[in-house]
Order: structure tokens, then sequence, then C-alpha cells
């Protein structure tokens, strides 16, 4: 290869690959285009994006290490065990005893109520739509309203809940109408999620089965459900952990700031959640012991700021445990 | 009906001789005197006709001018036959997949078909166990009939159906459970109740898998190579015991060795079942095949008959042509 073919292709490379082609030494000298301004261009890319990442992480950092330094000390057995007071030296160890209890036990039973409720409806709507559902205009007008309402405000839902549960249906506000009305809101993104998960099952699959003489119900419970599960559960826990932060829906419906006792009766000796009584969760407790005029009361609302998020990592890990124990096999 | 253009039109057709080194196979009738089960005796006035030109009608499709006929379906012996075909046609949408295909598949052999990509054939296969219907955009025209009863008939079950009609597709797609759940599926679902430990050992011994999975049934279908796996499907589409086994290029995801394995195997599965195959491999339709169906681009089957005859004298040029590697 001539210099001046070299010449030729680097030309449009600017001045500053000259002094590289000079020595003649470089393979790669012909190698036009300024890929060493590119390469920089990227790393400043990289910079960028980078720094971004960290503003997120950074931020949660703090926030989580703040809630953390506050509730240093005022998480204790009692405070998971009892009531809550309006008088902080309950909360005070080898105090009387106050916490987080019945707003404890109502986020839980709200949640389990919750769970079992999308669940059957958002997987009932989702095996609808992909399998059995044929293309239609309907059908996607039905799916791009399900997208649609997973970005309406969840006060809406509240209302909502409200109008239909609390009133025309009559259960009032009660632990089942926090729970539907949780359910309304979350179940857009479970349809979805549920849905992605049963496309990602391959067709091949579904063929094996219609192959050896399976009905379309055989298919689905016998291979679509089986496979789609493990990301049918990761997307409804997700969807779950959300609805448990959840609170301007809970106001509308009425569910208490503070309860003394938790939602569960007495049936026979046996403890079972009292579905028409009124309830606290814990998003409202922690907001009104946010409000209350002594500043103590801002590490008691930091405490059960630890116990939700807690019970909110449990919830996630447990979906990541079940997506890990699934895909392994 | 006009009459079928003469063959003398088509100067290259007949006896020409051909490269020395095409595959040829072995000439060894299958099963050949086997006693058969006289399901549908062959009615007097259906003389059973050869090669012997007939009225076809001739399809016109590139503006007006007269193409290769597909062969008429008199040409082909309705005793044995397990699936006839009518005029049966395919349209994905606005687009036809398959041109009137008139064809009759007889029991207990296995009938090869081949084709450049594109022209039909899985599309032609899928339609014998109303595979189809799981595609939206299929509509089926014409008539297909398992042992004189039309499928695409409105009482019939594709479930029904398919449980005479068994699939084994390109790919393998073993479940996710165990080699013994694998096999055991069809018959569970169909309500069998018998001894279902030596039904899993018979299926997985008639596809040649049982001496390498005894004892590892209760592990995963997935653990096994691909070739392993293929034969696992076979095994799985063979234990509810149906009358047809199709299958679609089983041996194209296969190393050679694996290949070699499922050959034998369906010259095996020949003896008891009816074994209808996709291949793109020639030679592998000319060793393992009875009779050949080569469809042509557009959808069309432009001829049908003895595996032999066509690889060593086809009646249609393009076929000819395809068969010997000037095109496809
Ligand atoms: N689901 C579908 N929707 C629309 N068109 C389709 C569909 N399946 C197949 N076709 C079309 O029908 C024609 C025949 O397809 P088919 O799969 O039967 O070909 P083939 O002979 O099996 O090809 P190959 O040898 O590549 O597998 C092709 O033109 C293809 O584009
Ligand atoms: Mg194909």
């Amino acid at each position: 290869m001539t210099g001046s073919e070299r010449d030729g292709r680097g030309s449009d490379g600017g001045g500053e690959d000259e002094g590289v082609r000079a020595d003649g030494g470089d393979p790669f000298a012909s190698v036009g285009g300024n890929i060493e301004r590119k390469q920089r261009l990227g790393r400043v890319f990289v910079g960028i994006c980078f720094a971004s990442t960290l503003v997120g992480i950074v931020a949660l950092v703090a926030l989580i290490g703040d809630v953390l330094y506050e509730a240093w000390g005022w998480v204790t057995l009692d405070f998971l065990t009892y009531p809550p007071s309006r008088f902080i030296e309950n909360y005070y160890p080898g105090g009387r005893g106050a916490g987080i209890y019945p707003a404890l036990v109502g986020s839980i039973l709200l949640i389990a109520l919750t769970a079992v409720f999308t669940m059957f409806i958002g997987v009932g709507a989702a095996i609808y739509l992909e399998e059995y559902a044929a293309e239609s205009r309907l059908k996607s007008f039905i799916e791009a309203n399900i997208a649609n309402l997973a970005g309406v405000p969840s006060i809406v839902y509240g209302l909502l809940g409200l109008a239909v549960f609390v009133r025309a249906v009559g259960f009032g506000e009660s632990l089942l109408a926090g729970a539907l009305t949780l359910t309304l809101l979350i179940l857009p993104i479970v349809i979805v999620s549920a849905q992605e998960a049963l496309r990602a099952v391959p067709d091949s699959q579904r063929e094996a089965a219609y192959g050896v003489g399976a009905t379309d119900w055989e298919v689905v419970r016998d291979v679509v459900l089986p496979a789609a599960l493990p990301g049918i559960m990761t997307g409804t826990i997700l969807s779950l952990s959300r609805a448990i932060g959840e609170t301007a829906p809970l106001i509308m419906v009425g569910a208490a700031t503070s309860m003394f006792v938790a939602p569960v009766r007495e049936v026979g000796g046996v403890p079972v959640p009292d579905l028409f009584g009124s309830f606290a969760a814990m998003p409202m407790q922690i907001f009104d012991w946010a409000r209350l005029p002594e500043a103590e009361f801002q590490h008691v609302a930091a405490a059960g700021i630890v116990v939700l998020l807690t019970v909110l990592l449990l919830m996630n890990v447990t979906a990541i445990l079940i997506r890990n124990k699934y895909e392994t096999r | 009906m006009p009459e079928k253009q003469p063959t003398a039109d088509e100067p290259h057709t007949a006896n020409e001789p051909h490269a020395a080194n095409e595959p040829r196979r072995a000439h060894e009738p299958h099963a050949a005197n086997e006693p058969r089960p006289a399901h549908e005796p062959r009615r007097a006035h259906e003389p059973r006709r050869a090669h012997e030109p007939t009225a076809t009608e001739p399809i016109r499709t590139d503006g007006g001018r007269v193409t290769e006929a597909t062969p008429s379906i008199q040409e082909i012996p309705e005793a044995d036959t397990v699936i006839e075909s009518k005029d049966l046609t395919v349209h994905y949408g606005d687009v036809q997949a398959l041109q009137p295909v008139n064809v009759r598949l007889p029991e207990r052999e296995v009938t090869a078909i081949i084709g450049p990509s594109g022209c039909g054939k899985s599309t032609f296969l899928r339609c014998l166990n109303r595979m189809n219907d799981m595609v939206d955009a299929a509509r089926v025209g014409g008539e297909l009939r398992f042992r004189g009863k039309n499928v695409y008939d409105g009482d019939v079950d594709p479930v029904a159906l398919r449980r005479r009609v068994g699939m084994v597709f390109q790919k393998p797609n073993p479940f996710p459970k165990s080699i013994y759940d694998n096999v055991a599926y069809g018959l569970k679902i169909q309500g069998f109740d018998g001894d279902m430990d030596a039904r899993v050992e018979e299926a997985l011994r008639g596809a040649a898998l049982w001496n390498e999975v005894s004892d590892q049934l209760d592990s995963s279908g997935l653990a096994l190579s691909g070739g392993q796996q293929q034969r696992l499907c076979i095994a799985r589409a063979i234990a509810p015991d149906p009358e047809v086994i199709l299958m679609d290029e089983p041996a194209s995801a296969l190393d050679p060795v694996a290949t070699a394995k499922v050959e034998d195997l369906i010259d095996e599965l020949a003896e008891q079942y009816t074994v209808v195959i996709v291949t793109h491999n020639m030679q592998q339709a000319a060793r393992i095949s009875d009779k050949t169906a080569v469809f042509l681009t557009g959808g069309k089957l432009v001829e049908f008959g003895d595996t032999d005859r066509i690889f060593e004298n086809p009646e249609n040029q393009r076929v000819e042509d395809y068969i010997t590697g000037k095109f496809g």
C-alpha cells in the first residue's frame, strides 16, 4: 500500500492523524474517521450516564440513612406489638408500650386480601386476553385502555372505591372495601405484566401440547400457566409492594388514621380477619404521627417508615427468590 | 374439464439420464407384504391407474399461461388411504399459500414432502392435524379426509383428530418436566388408566431412547442432548398410539449422528404408523420415504408418486431441476 493511498483515505481525518502516520510503523494508521475523538466523546457520555445513576443511588441512600438515623433505637419489639398512643412517654423503652401493631396487621391483611383478588382477577383477565380472545379491534381497544388505567392517579381509584364498594355495594369503610379498591388500583399493572409473562411462553410449548391432543384448557393449565407463573408472581408481588405504600385511595375509602385494635376477630378462639370492620394501615399511621406537634414523634414516624420499608423489602426479596428459583431450573 | 397438456409440451421431461451421483434409495418396499387392515376397500369403479396421464385441470396462474398441473387424485390408489386431500387450499390473509392440493397418503408408508423454502410444505403438513387452527390469519378451503371423514367438517373436534394424528416439530420442544412425564403427558390427558410405566417404556423403546434414559426417567427432559430431546418428542408423539405421525423437518436441528438415528427410527415407525415427513434434505427424502410429494414455489403440489420414480424419472421438468439442484 502506498502512502498516497493512505493520504487519500486519511485526509478527512484532520491534522492530528498526520503525526501518527509519519513513522509508518503503525498498522492502523490508515484507519481514518477520528476514532480517538469519538472514543473521548463516548467516555464523556458514559460519565454523564454514571452521574445520573449516582444521583438516584445517592438520593436513596441519603433517604434511607436519614430514616434509619431518626429511627435508631425506636424500633423495638414493643413498637411492633402495641397499639399507638398520643403520649410520647409510652414509646420510650421501659414505658407502658406503644407502637404500630394495629396498622401493621391492617396493612398485611389488606395486602393479603388484595393479593388474592388480583391473582384471580388479574391472571384470569390476562389469560383470557392472551390465550383465548381473538385478535380484534375490541381486544386492542381493551388492551389500550388497560394500559391507560395503569396511569390513572390513585386518588381516582379511591373515589371509585368510595362510590362503589363503600356506598353502592354497602361494604362500608371496611377492610374489604379497602382491599377491593387497592385491587382496582394495581389490576392494570398486574394484567399487563401477566400478559407479558404469558406471551413469553414459547409457542412451541403450546404446539407440543396441542400436538398430543390437549384441549385449550389443558394447554393453559399444564403448559402455559406453569411456565408463566414465576413471571406472573413477580409482577404481582411488585405491584402489591406499590399498593402497600398507597395512602390516597385508603383515605378516600375511610381507613382510620389511627386505630387501637387490629382488624381481627376471634371466632371460636381462632383469630380471623374482620372483613367488614374498620382498619388502619401503616402509611396513614405514619402520616398521623408525623402530624403530631411534639418533635420526638418524628422518631416514631421514622420507626414506622422502617417497619413499612422492611415489609416492602421482604416482599421484593420474595419476588426475586421466586424468579431465581424458577429461572435456574 | 379441459384436456391435460400433453407431455410433449415439456420437451425435457421424461427419461433423461440423471447425474450419476444422484442419491437413490435402495429399493426395499416397505413392509410390503404386511397384512393391512381393510379400512377402505377400493371401490370397483375407481380403477387404479399408474402414471398414465389423466384428466387434470391445468392451473392458470401467471396471466393465463398454463404452468404445470398438480397430479390428479385419480392417479393415486384409494385403497390403503389414510389421509386424502381434495382441493385443499390455505390462505394467510389475502395470500394464497397452498394451491388446490389433491393427494392420497397411503397407510403405513413414509411420505416425504419436499420443495424449496416457503413453498407451503409446513402449511400443508399443519393442515393434516388442524394445527393451522391456531394461526389466526390462516383460512383452509377444500376437504381433508381422514379415513373418509372431512376433518374440517363442523362436527369434528380438532382435539380428537390430533389424538389420531400426532406431530413432531422442527425444533425439539420437550416440556420442562421429567422424561417420564413428557412421555406420559399425552396418555394422561387422554384418560389412559392402564399400566403407565409399561406404555412409557414402550414409547421410549419405540423412539430408540430407552437404553439411554432408562435410569434417569425422573430427570428433566431439557437436560438431554438435542438429538435425545427430539427422540423424546417422538416418544411423546407415539405414546398415545396415533395412526399418523407428522414430522416437520425433525432432523434439521440435529447433527449427522443424531440425524441418522432419527432416520433409522422413522424407518421402524413406518411398520406401525403412517409417517408424513417434511424435509429439506433430498438424500434424506430418497433414503427414508416410500412416496414423495414435491411442492414448488407458489404452494403447488407439482408431483406425487413413488419416491424411486420421482427421483429417477420425474415427469415435471421443474421437479427434475429442483431434485438435481438446479434451483431451490
Ligand atoms: N402464520 C403465517 N402468516 C402469514 N403467512 C404465513 C404464515 N405461515 C406461513 N406463511 C406463508 O406461507 C408460505 C408457505 O409457508 P410454509 O411455512 O408452509 O413454507 P415451508 O415450505 O414450510 O418453508 P420452509 O421450508 O422454509 O419451512 C410462505 O410464503 C410464508 O410466508
Ligand atoms: Mg416449514
